[in-house]
């Protein structure tokens, strides 16, 4: 007598509230892979030259472009703290017999973010 | 006695398969009586010792430690024994096998595929020299216990299969349980077995199937946080791999 296999529900993600937030969450990437296209043919037109690039500065003020850019933003950003909030369960540091609060880990990595963005904004900014 | 037992009853709809005689399983109701101090587990036996002595399923302890009574309650897996029906009461209890297993019977799942992974990981103290007996046992800080501790809590309950999405997709994967085990060894200051777990736990079935849903965690009746075991064996890998393939004085 074999046992009985329970069907794989095609829509298994739907089954628990973590599940569809863990999907949402990866679903965030299909964004951010979008964001490095629209990033890389930036670069492609500006070495087509100025023409090129202005039309393509113009392409990207239009209403579908600057939606695209806040939706995308949004899903980084979720992304991004989803991802700090974990940090601290893979990230087990011990400094002689004691081991580091996972609060600390946790604001470590917000700091380093912060100095990263921090860099990244005045390179961009100080021209 | 029976005066200060309120008649206040609740519903159990309990997933059914007697094999041989089922195409499928199915749910069966039950009323049984309501009492505020009543688990899952003690309505189940409720039913097979006043309705149905054919209800099928794994018990032991009643008290959250032999990890034997895991089922799927209103469709989270929970130990039966820890599930008290005043959660749910009046509403009815949904009780099916847990999920991502062959159904044996009823309530009872099959663990076969558990029990050859559990022993691949090697979830023992293993040492590459062997001492004598009479040269005493391995000692260990109170420091170097609690380095490890949480993750030896396991029960073996597999409520952390029944809510890993990856097994059902993928039931090839290692596991939660199993992974945490890895690391609750390799943690072990006695235990000289890292480089062995390695080939399992950072094989193609291992750490890398696992995309941190987290639910395993959030199940664990025991707090063992495997999605945190697995996190620092996918880091503590990497950086490995990092040492030896990447940097030049690495040893490949």
């Amino acid at each position: 007598m074999s046992p009985y296999y329970r069907p794989v529900r095609f829509d298994w993600w739907r089954k628990r509230r973590a599940y569809t937030l863990f999907v949402v969450r990866e679903l965030t990437s299909v964004f951010i892979a979008g964001y490095a296209i629209v990033l890389l043919l930036l670069l492609r037109r500006l070495a087509e030259g100025r023409e090129a690039y202005e039309a393509y500065l113009q392409w990207l003020a239009t209403p579908g472009m600057m939606a695209f850019h806040i939706v995308a933003l949004a899903a980084a950003v979720f992304h991004s703290l989803t991802w700090f909030s974990l940090a601290p369960r893979a990230m087990a540091v011990r400094i002689g017999e004691r081991r580091l609060q996972p609060r600390t880990i946790l604001w470590a990595n917000y700091a380093a973010w912060a100095v990263v963005s921090a860099i990244a904004a005045w390179m961009v900014l100080r021209a | 006695m029976t005066s200060s037992v309120s008649s206040a009853t609740i519903t159990l709809e309990v997933l059914r398969y007697r094999p041989g005689r089922d195409q499928a399983p199915a749910f069966q109701s039950f009323q049984v009586p309501y009492r505020e101090d009543w688990v899952v587990l003690d309505a189940l036996n409720y039913i097979k010792d006043q309705i149905d002595g054919s209800l099928s399923y794994r018990w032991s302890c009643r008290m959250g430690v032999c990890g034997s009574c895991g089922m799927m309650v209103n469709g989270t897996p929970r130990l039966s024994c820890a599930a008290f029906l005043k959660e749910y009461y009046p509403a009815t209890v949904r009780v099916e096998p847990l999920e991502h297993f062959p159904i044996e019977r009823d309530l009872v799942i099959s663990l076969d595929d558990f029990m050859q992974k559990l022993p691949a990981v090697r979830p023992w103290i293993v040492r590459q020299d062997d001492r004598p007996l009479d040269a005493g046992e391995y000692r260990q800080t109170p420091a170097e216990l609690d380095w490890y501790k949480q993750f030896s809590m396991c029960i073996n309950c597999l409520l952390c299969y029944s809510a890993c999405p990856v097994y059902e997709l993928e039931p090839r994967f290692i596991g939660p349980a199993a992974l945490a085990l890895v690391a609750r060894y390799n943690l072990d200051s006695r235990d000289q077995g890292r480089e062995q777990r390695q080939e399992i736990a950072a094989g193609p079935d291992g750490v890398w199937d696992c995309t941190l849903v987290g639910e395993c965690s959030t199940v664990c009746p025991k707090d063992v946080d495997p999605a945190g075991a697995i996190q620092r064996l996918k880091l503590s890998s990497a950086l490995e791999w990092v040492k030896n393939v990447v940097l030049p004085w690495g040893r490949r």
